[in-house]
């Protein structure tokens, strides 16, 4: 009877423990208390996110972890990473087993809703799109009745893609493969006549794997809307805040010309939208549960989201086009921060 | 001193009934067995009730519901059955395990051959035949199955031309990196005609063969039960083949646009998969032969040839029904680990059940749901497997030699 009660008495305080545990601190507690930001990011994706030749993770998505850390801890390079497939990465978030998820993933009301997750914004605007070689002159993705179109499982080019080729009555045959390695290299080596993703990640994958990139083209058609943006667990409104104002920061920062070049000049500027910016009037860092030179060491350690592009996208031969900020000819557009 | 002396020894009696029923090693072992049954249940409850509890507060989808909507990605194969993207998540998931127990099955008929095949070598008095056959049963068996997988549909990727250059080894078979395409008989009502002949033919040969069985036992005279069978079992689909007029039309592939469309095909992720397992099992299933046919004791065999049995019965009435004694256990082992080694398929591209519920695990977000599932799955055609083994394990087992 002893060994019983002892048993029971364990259960019990197992379950009274996750039962609180269940209530869940604050993300940006939890963040504080361990010391770094775990960040959950493609496999490796050119450009997006993918570790160089010493290891060191690069990329669009990666400096916005890198961002966060920076607006947290006022130090980049206090950010873990844990590379996530298209299937893995909702589960990854969900379970808590990263605090950001950080991988060209789109937007949509399903996720939003029935996964769980908050979308904090957007980073790349982008739109699916078709590959083929140059060599089977195709020039509309019209042409493409029964090709076989390489894809990758779990996303939304998925679907769109069944949905195209159902509103356009085109039969075709996926090859689904979960690995984007092994997807690209089904697609190279000629077992699809198509392969499909955002048009970013064919940029990508063109510019990244193929012998001779001129041999293949990207078709004109963008058949869907691909609003990539980074994701946070639903619930969690102050950590929502923190990852979403980090993004807007980084935009901020590019329409007002701060960059991490002049950004040391510029704090010492007169102007008050830079002053409250820097964190030298004002307490928005406060009010985000943050120090108030959040924006200044975002800036200053990661820079704005021009000088990101630049660095990770425009060498792959990447345009800016949509991603220009609203008053340059895109759709960027932050709200003030005041 | 009212109370009797009779009444004192009954208290006094119950007492010690208690004492005894604690040290009564039955009791006990009941009082153990009801905590642990409540104790598993109690942790089950907790964990699922914690669960559903976290789930809601996160606002993450739970429940079944989502198996009735609209699935909205396409199947690369879907074998014998229709499919498209406006069918539900629960026909998706059911081409999916279609496409397990398909690869599943021809694998396990296959690998059972080539294994039985390669165990009779290995023991061959052949010099160079059992040095090959010793050489693949060790090198088969000692590479990752995902390695051979990758190496297998890299092969056919890598090595077959485009469809626009296919390779065409016999007249209505094109050979490519999209697979094998070949000539089909065209649809002809004869072939269901043919169909429930074969059915028909396999009826009789059944009841010809008991009736054969009987008709010794009565009287001795023996029949030739194997001939006429076969007989059966081709000739009357011949007949209905003959009766239905005898189509000859063949529906050959064309290459008509980007693929070949018309006959049948087997796609590379089936042909990669379907090797990668049939060689890889076929190397363990020939050692448990191996064994098997070794555990014969020899005197066996002597002792049949005194009894002036032929070869061939000597074989099959006495070293066969030994043999499977021993082979029989560890090949249903092998049986399931072809079951649940084809969930590798998802690596290389194979819609088999396991790809199909990752997909929808990451459309619908429902893991806990898609995980149960997949589980349930497998688990079934596990015990399936099991029980079907175990029944024919019982039939070849020694009559009286269970306790």
């Amino acid at each position: 009877m002893k060994t019983i009660s002892v048993v029971m008495g364990t259960v019990m305080l197992a379950a009274w423990g996750s039962a609180a545990m269940a209530q869940g601190p604050s993300t940006l507690d939890a963040v504080k208390a361990k010391g770094y930001v775990q960040c959950g990011v493609n496999v490796g994706l050119a450009g997006f996110s993918q570790p160089d030749s010493r290891g060191v993770w690069k990329g669009l998505d990666v400096d916005l972890c890198r961002a966060v850390a920076a607006a947290v801890f006022g130090d980049a390079s206090k950010v873990r990473y844990t590379p996530t497939t298209a299937q893995q990465r909702f589960t990854a978030l969900q379970s808590g087993e990263v605090d950001i998820l950080s991988r060209n993933t789109t937007w949509t009301v399903t996720r939003d809703t029935s996964l769980g997750l908050n979308f904090v914004g957007v980073n790349y605007y982008d739109g699916q799109g078709f590959m083929v070689p140059k060599k089977l002159n195709v020039t509309s993705a019209k042409q493409l009745k029964g090709a076989t179109i390489c894809v990758q499982p779990g996303t939304t080019t998925e679907l769109n893609l069944s949905d195209y080729f159902r509103s356009n009555s085109m039969p075709f045959k996926p090859v689904v493969i979960e690995k984007l390695e092994e997807v690209q290299n089904a697609y190279f080596a000629g077992r699809c006549d198509v392969f499909t993703t955002d048009v970013s990640g064919l940029v990508s994958t063109r510019s990244s794997r193929a012998q001779n990139p001129a041999d293949h083209i990207i078709l004109p058609e963008v058949i869907s809307k691909e609003p990539l943006g980074p994701a946070v667990r639903h619930g969690d409104d102050r950590w929502f805040d923190v990852v979403k104002w980090t993004l807007f920061a980084t935009i901020e920062a590019e329409e007002m010309g701060l960059s991490s070049k002049n950004i040391d000049q510029q704090a010492a500027s007169k102007d008050p939208a830079v002053q409250r910016f820097v964190g030298a009037t004002g307490d928005v860092g406060k009010m985000l549960g943050l120090d108030n030179r959040w924006a200044f060491n975002i800036v200053k350690q990661v820079g704005n989201y021009g000088e990101s592009f630049e660095a990770n996208l425009t060498p792959l031969g990447f345009d800016r086009g949509l991603n220009r900020l609203w008053n340059k000819g895109g759709i960027l557009y932050a709200p003030p921060i005041r | 001193m009212k109370g009797s002396p009779g009444d004192q020894g009954q208290r006094q009696g119950q007492g010690a009934r208690v004492g005894r029923l604690a040290d009564d090693p039955r009791v006990r072992a009941l009082v153990y067995q009801v905590a642990l049954v409540a104790t598993v249940l109690f942790l089950g409850w907790y964990f699922i009730s914690n669960t559903l509890q976290n789930l809601d507060e996160r606002k993450i989808a739970s429940g079944f519901g989502f198996l009735a909507r609209e699935a909205g990605f396409e199947i690369g194969e879907t074998g014998l059955f229709s499919y498209t993207a406006a069918d539900s998540y629960l026909r998706a998931l059911g081409i999916g395990v279609a496409n397990t127990l398909r690869v599943a099955l021809i694998g396990a008929a296959l690998a059972t051959v080539l294994g039985t095949l390669v165990g009779l070598a290995r023991l061959s008095g052949n010099w160079l035949v059992a040095k090959l056959a010793a050489m693949y049963v060790e090198v088969i068996r000692n590479v990752p199955l995902l390695v051979q997988l990758f190496f297998w549909y890299t092969i056919i990727t890598e090595s077959l031309p485009g469809p626009r250059e296919a390779l065409s080894p016999l007249a209505g078979v094109f050979l490519s990196n999209r697979g094998v395409a070949f000539a089909l008989p065209a649809a002809h009502v004869a072939h269901a005609w043919m169909l429930w002949a074969l059915a028909a033919g396999v009826l009789a040969a059944w009841g010809l063969s008991r009736w054969s069985d009987r008709r010794q036992a009565a009287t001795g005279r023996a029949f030739p039960v194997f001939a006429a069978g076969c007989g059966l079992v081709l000739g009357l689909p011949l007949l209905a083949f003959v009766a239905a007029g005898a189509p000859r039309e063949f529906d050959t592939p064309v290459l008509s646009g980007f693929n070949f469309s018309g006959g049948g095909v087997l796609t590379p992720e089936f042909a990669a998969l379907l090797v990668g397992l049939v060689t890889y099992t076929a190397a363990f299933i020939a050692e448990i032969v191996r064994a098997g046919v070794l555990a014969v004791d020899r005197g066996q065999f002597e002792a049949a040839h005194a009894l002036g049995l032929p070869r061939r019965h000597a074989m099959r009435l006495v070293i066969l029904p030994q043999a499977l004694r021993v082979i029989v256990p560890p090949l249903t082992s092998q049986y399931l680990n072809i079951a649940k080694n084809s969930s590798l398929a998802v690596a290389i591209g194979y819609p088999d059940l396991v790809s199909i519920v990752n997909t929808t695990m990451s459309q619908t977000g429902q893991a806990i749901e898609a995980i149960a599932i997949l589980m349930l799955v497998y688990l079934t055609i596990s015990l399936s497997i099991s029980a079907f083994m175990n029944w024919y394990n019982r039939r070849v087992a020694l009559k009286g030699a269970h306790a």
